[in-house]
Formats: C-alpha cells, structure tokens, sequence
C-alpha cells in the first residue's frame, strides 16, 4: 500500500492546546515538518516565546528553551554562539516581538545573527485575553481599546517585516499569510528558503506569518480567515521584502 | 621563582574567568567595570570563544543564559544599575536551573547614583532582585587574588548547584591593582563532549536521544510547589555547605567588626589602630554573601561589648548581622555611602565612641 500522507516526526503526535480555528498549529506544523525534510531536527534548537505559544515545545520534536518575554532573539543569539553549525530558531507572538522585545529583534537582525525567527502576527495579545498589540488595526476592538484603537492614542500599526528589511544585517524577510492552501503552501517555501539562508550564514532570516486569532478576535475559525484576507493583507502585504533581489 | 605579575582587577578577574574555562562573555559598557568588558572583546575570539557586545543588559543575561543552557560556560559582569537590570534573566535562570557566573563591581546608588565604589546592592545580592522564590549564590572577595581563586570556584559551585553564582565587588577592587598570580588557560581542560558533561544541555538531540526542553512556566499551582520545594532543598544544602567566612582576633575581643570585600581591609587596618590604644577587637568577614555565615557569630566571645556592621551602605548588611547576633550582643553600624570611602582612623575614632556609651 502506498502512504499519501503521513504525520511529520518533527511534531509529537499530541494534540495542541490552541483554541479550535487557532493559526499557531499550522504553522508549528510547517516550520517542523521543513526542518524534517532538510534532516535538521537532530540538529535544530528553538527558543519558545512568553504567549500561547509557549507550549510550543510541547509539540515541536527538537530542543527547545523557553524565553523571557520579548528576549527569545537574544536567547537565540547566546546558543548560536555555543553552537554555530546547529539551527537556531525562535517562535514569537507580536506583543513579545513587535512590542516588548523590539530591541531584541532589531538588535539580533543589526548584527546579523545566523539565526531565524518565525513571527506570528495576529494583531492582539493572545494569552493574556485580547489586548491591544502594536500590530492591532486601527478600529479593531480590543480589551484595551473598547472603543476601536484609534490614530490619536495609540499610533498606527507597525510593520515588522518592512522595518526589519531596513536592517543592513537581514538577509530574508518575507511575510506570508495563513489563509488558504496556497497561502499555507508559500509560507512553507518561505521558511525552507530562511532555513537556507541561515545554514549558508547570510545573515538573520525572519519569517512573518499573518495568523488568527478567532478566539479573541471575536470571530469564527472561517470568518477570521475572511478577515485575514479583507482587513490584514491590504495593510500587511504580502511577498518578500530582502533576499530574493535578482 | 615568584609567578606573580601586577594586574588591575577588572583584567584579572576576565583573565580568572577566562582560565576557568568561560569561553562566552556578553557586556554593556558600564564604568567601573569597562576594562573588563574590553579585555573579553580582545582576548575571547582568540581563545576559541565569542565576545557579544549586547545592545543592553537585559540583552546581555538574555544571550547569556541561551549560551549557558546551550552548555558554555559563561561570564556576565556590570555595575549596580546594569545588575538591576539583569534581575529578570537571573530570576529566570534560577527558574531553569542553569548555571551562570555573575560580577558586579558595584557602585553608589540609588538610580543611576555615580561611579565610585559602594556596597548598597547588598540586599540586590542576597535577597534577591527578581520575582519569586530564589537564590543567588554570592561570594565577596576582598582581594585581586583571592578574586581569582573564587572566581574557578564560582564556576564550580555554579554547575553543582546548576544555579547562578555572583561575584559582588566593588569598584575599589575593579580599578585597583595588585601583584597576584594567575593559574594559566590550559589549567582547565575545556569538555570535548559538553552533553556528556551536562546532559540537560539544549544541543540540538541529533536524533540519538529524547529532546531536551529547558522549561520556567508551570501552570499548576501543585507541579510549581513542587518544583520550587525541590529548589528549596537545593538551597538548605547549599546553606549547610557554602557559607564560608574568615575571622580576625575574635578570641576575647571586646569588639567584633563584620565587613566585607575592600572594607574589611579598612577595617583590619582600624583593629591595628584599636590595639595600639589597648581595645581588643576583632573581625568576622564573610565570605559568601548569601548564604551568609552565620555560625561564624557562635565564636564571638561573651567578652564582647558590641558587634559593629560596617560596610558602604545605610545599613544592609547589619540586617543579617542582627539576625545572626540574635539578640545577644547590641549591634552597632559604622557606614558611609554614595561612594564615599571610610578610614581606618574614622572606624577606630567611631569605635572609640561606641565603646565609651557602653
Ligand atoms: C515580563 C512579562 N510581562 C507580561 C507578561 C504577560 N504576558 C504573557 S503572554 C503576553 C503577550 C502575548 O501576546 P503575543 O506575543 O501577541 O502572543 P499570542 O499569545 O497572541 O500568541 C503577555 C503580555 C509576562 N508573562 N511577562
Ligand atoms: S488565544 Fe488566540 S492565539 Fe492563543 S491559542 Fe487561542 S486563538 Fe490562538
């Protein structure tokens, strides 16, 4: 009998604690299963966030630390250093990265860690119950912002991916969306394309994926990929910023 | 033939940690303890290791514990406000149970305070800066060389324990120099398989073993009780084994000073002082910070009028000096603060004091 499909070993074969429609599992499940392909799961460490994602080494089958809030790039950056041919990776929400952790990303793409870091935005706080992040829209209603995030307060979202790209030490930065089976496909590419970048020491690697969040977003699992696709990508777009040229 | 050779303590205590085997160092420019930063930045690449100049000090014990739970041994130093920066990663590293070698060459605080020498992160050492239920393990040499010595031990301890050990000196001692002799780098034979050595290290499982996961968060109140008794139980013997201490004169002193690092030299000079004019005093100076040296204060004879804390703060290290007095002598403090210095003249003339209200 031939198998058509089968579960990748780079995932333990439990069932993840994300909420029912959550986008954190897929792309758990891509990033491991490409680290499988290349034979890099004996030899890859990730650093798990401070957010849902934490638990993420409950189901990633490689070595894995758990981080301070926001520090996971410095973490990265200290075990890269200790071993410079494994693969480093870290797994980071967008209140850890693009919030309290700001420092730690820019810093670890300005010296150009041979590192790579698997940013999930969802434009919220997720663990702590739907908070304003710097990445929620202007409108969108949260915990924090009962009565839409506006300009005049808050400031307007900020783009990760496109500051990054400005960094002279980032070698790929591409952001992919997690919203069809094509977009799932082209994430997969991504990620394979910034685990080469790092295994050939280009440079920092960084990978943003736009994500869901049904349970704080108020939305049902396909009315939140709808969002994804009506709200998200015209103010996020999509495509490669650094590293594909030419 | 003498080996000793004339070093400044910021280079010697690199050097110290360089020959203990740490072969990882990440800093943020800090005075006083700036000499040491670059002394890494020079010596490590050469040395088969890697120099981070971090873009802060939360950075810095961030790449630190990374490298340390990746299983190097590694070096963090700053000066008081950067160490209170650094209190969520040690906090966090106790945690995770990683160990790592910590210097403050402290300074006068509050706030950003000045550059000059003190000791008012005391309470910052032993009690801990960060959140929950911890300990650091601190040691407080009073000279260059006995820096070095502690420094090789500090790693030791550190890897026993798997918990964070911190060298708390004070400026005095980072920018002084003193003849000292140093062990040389292939003193310590670096580990050709560090999983073999700590086989809780994150290198990656290359499919041989299960995978390691280096965890903090523990979501049920029973299985965090749990895990932070067991820290307890390594702390309890750590208290039975660790506190170390040396004491001066204290057989029929009349007086017992308490001080620590570059004070207690002030205050051996002031016992000399005292002598001359016909008081026995003597001195306890502790060792290891935390755990601190209690039984040391069953040796103070009932001869003595008083127990005098003296140190660089307004009166921290005096807080461990009552409970380990416990009541049975009054306990007196001597301090100055702000990186203000104190001179064996003005201990003595203060004692004299003490003693005569008595
Ligand atoms: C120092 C510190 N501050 C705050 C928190 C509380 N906290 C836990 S998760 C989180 C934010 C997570 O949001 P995000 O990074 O967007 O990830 P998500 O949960 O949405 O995947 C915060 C603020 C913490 N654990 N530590
Ligand atoms: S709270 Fe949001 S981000 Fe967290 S698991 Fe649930 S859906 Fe996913």
């Amino acid at each position: 009998m031939n198998t058509l499909f089968e579960f990748t070993k780079g995932m333990k074969p439990d069932s993840t604690s994300y909420c029912p429609g959550c986008t954190h599992g897929i792309a758990h499940r891509l990033i491991m299963e490409a680290l499988c392909e290349r034979g890099d799961l004996g030899r890859a460490i990730g650093v798990a966030p401070i957010g849902c994602s934490i638990v993420s080494h409950n189901y990633m089958n490689v070595d894995m630390c758990e981080s301070t809030h926001g520090r996971a790039p410095a973490i990265a950056s200290g075990i890269k250093r200790v071993h410079p041919g494994n693969i480093v990776f870290t797994y980071q929400g967008d209140g850890d990265l693009a919030s309290i952790g700001t420092g730690e990303i820019i810093h670890a793409a300005h010296r150009g860690e041979h590192i790579t870091t698997f940013f999930i935005n969802n434009a919220i706080y997720g663990m702590t119950g739907g908070q304003m992040a710097p990445t929620t829209f202007i409108g969108q209603k949260t915990t924090t912002t009962a009565e839409g995030r506006t300009e005049k307060a808050n400031g307007k979202p900020l783009r990760m991916s496109e500051m990054i790209a400005t960094v002279g030490g980032a070698a790929y930065v591409e952001r992919v969306a997690l919203n069809s089976p094509s977009g799932v496909r082209k994430a997969k590419k991504a990620v394979l394309r910034a685990l080469d970048v790092q295994d050939r020491k280009e440079g920092f690697s960084f990978v943003e994926f736009l994500s869901t969040c049904p349970t704080n977003w108020g939305l049902d699992p396909v009315a939140s990929i709808e969002w994804v696709n009506t709200d998200m990508i015209p103010y996020y777009p999509l495509g490669n910023f650094k590293g594909m040229e030419g | 033939m003498d080996d000793r050779r004339l070093m400044k303590g910021n280079e010697a205590f690199a050097e110290a940690a360089i020959v203990s085997g740490c072969r990882y160092y990440f800093g943020y420019p800090i005075t006083p303890q700036n000499e040491l930063t670059e002394y890494m930045s020079r010596e490590l690449p050469g040395a088969g290791g890697s120099f981070v100049q971090a873009e802060s000090e939360l950075a810095a014990v961030s790449m630190a514990y990374g490298a340390a739970a990746a299983g190097g041994r590694v070096l963090i130093s700053s000066s008081s406000p950067g160490i209170a920066l650094m209190q969520e990663g040690l906090s966090f590293l106790c945690s995770v149970d990683i160990p790592l070698v910590v210097l403050n060459v402290s300074r006068g605080g509050p706030g950003v305070g000045g550059i000059q020498p003190g000791q008012a992160d005391y309470f910052q050492a032993t009690r801990g800066g960060g959140n929950g239920d911890y300990h650091i393990i601190v040691y407080a040499p009073a000279s260059i060389q006995e820096s070095i010595d502690l420094m090789g031990k500090a790693y030791d301890v550190a890897e026993h324990y798997r918990n964070p050990v911190m060298l708390l000196v004070d400026g005095m001692l980072g920018q002084m120099m003193e003849p000292v002799s140093m062990p040389s780098r292939d003193a310590y034979a670096l580990p050709e398989d560090v999983s073999a050595m700590k086989p809780w290290a994150i290198t990656g499982h290359d499919n041989r073993r299960e995978r390691n996961v280096v965890k903090s968060l523990r979501l049920k109140p029973d299985e965090l009780e749990e895990a932070v008794e067991k820290r307890g139980a390594k702390y309890a013997a750590a208290e039975q084994e660790l506190a170390s201490y040396e004491a001066v004169d204290i057989e029929s002193a009349e007086v017992v000073f308490v001080a620590f690092g570059s004070t207690s030299r002030i205050v051996k000079d002031a016992i000399g002082l005292l002598r001359a004019d016909g008081v026995r005093a003597g001195m306890i100076r502790p060792i290891s910070l935390w755990p601190f040296p209690e039984r040391a204060f069953e040796q103070v004879p009932a001869s003595a009028k008083a127990v005098i804390s003296v140190e660089l703060s307004m009166g921290q290290l005096i807080q461990d000096v009552r409970l380990a007095v416990n009541g049975r002598f009054p306990v007196e403090l001597i301090h100055r603060t702000g990186g203000m210095l104190l001179t064996p003249e003005e201990v003595a003339a203060r004692t004299m004091d003490i003693l005569e209200v008595k």
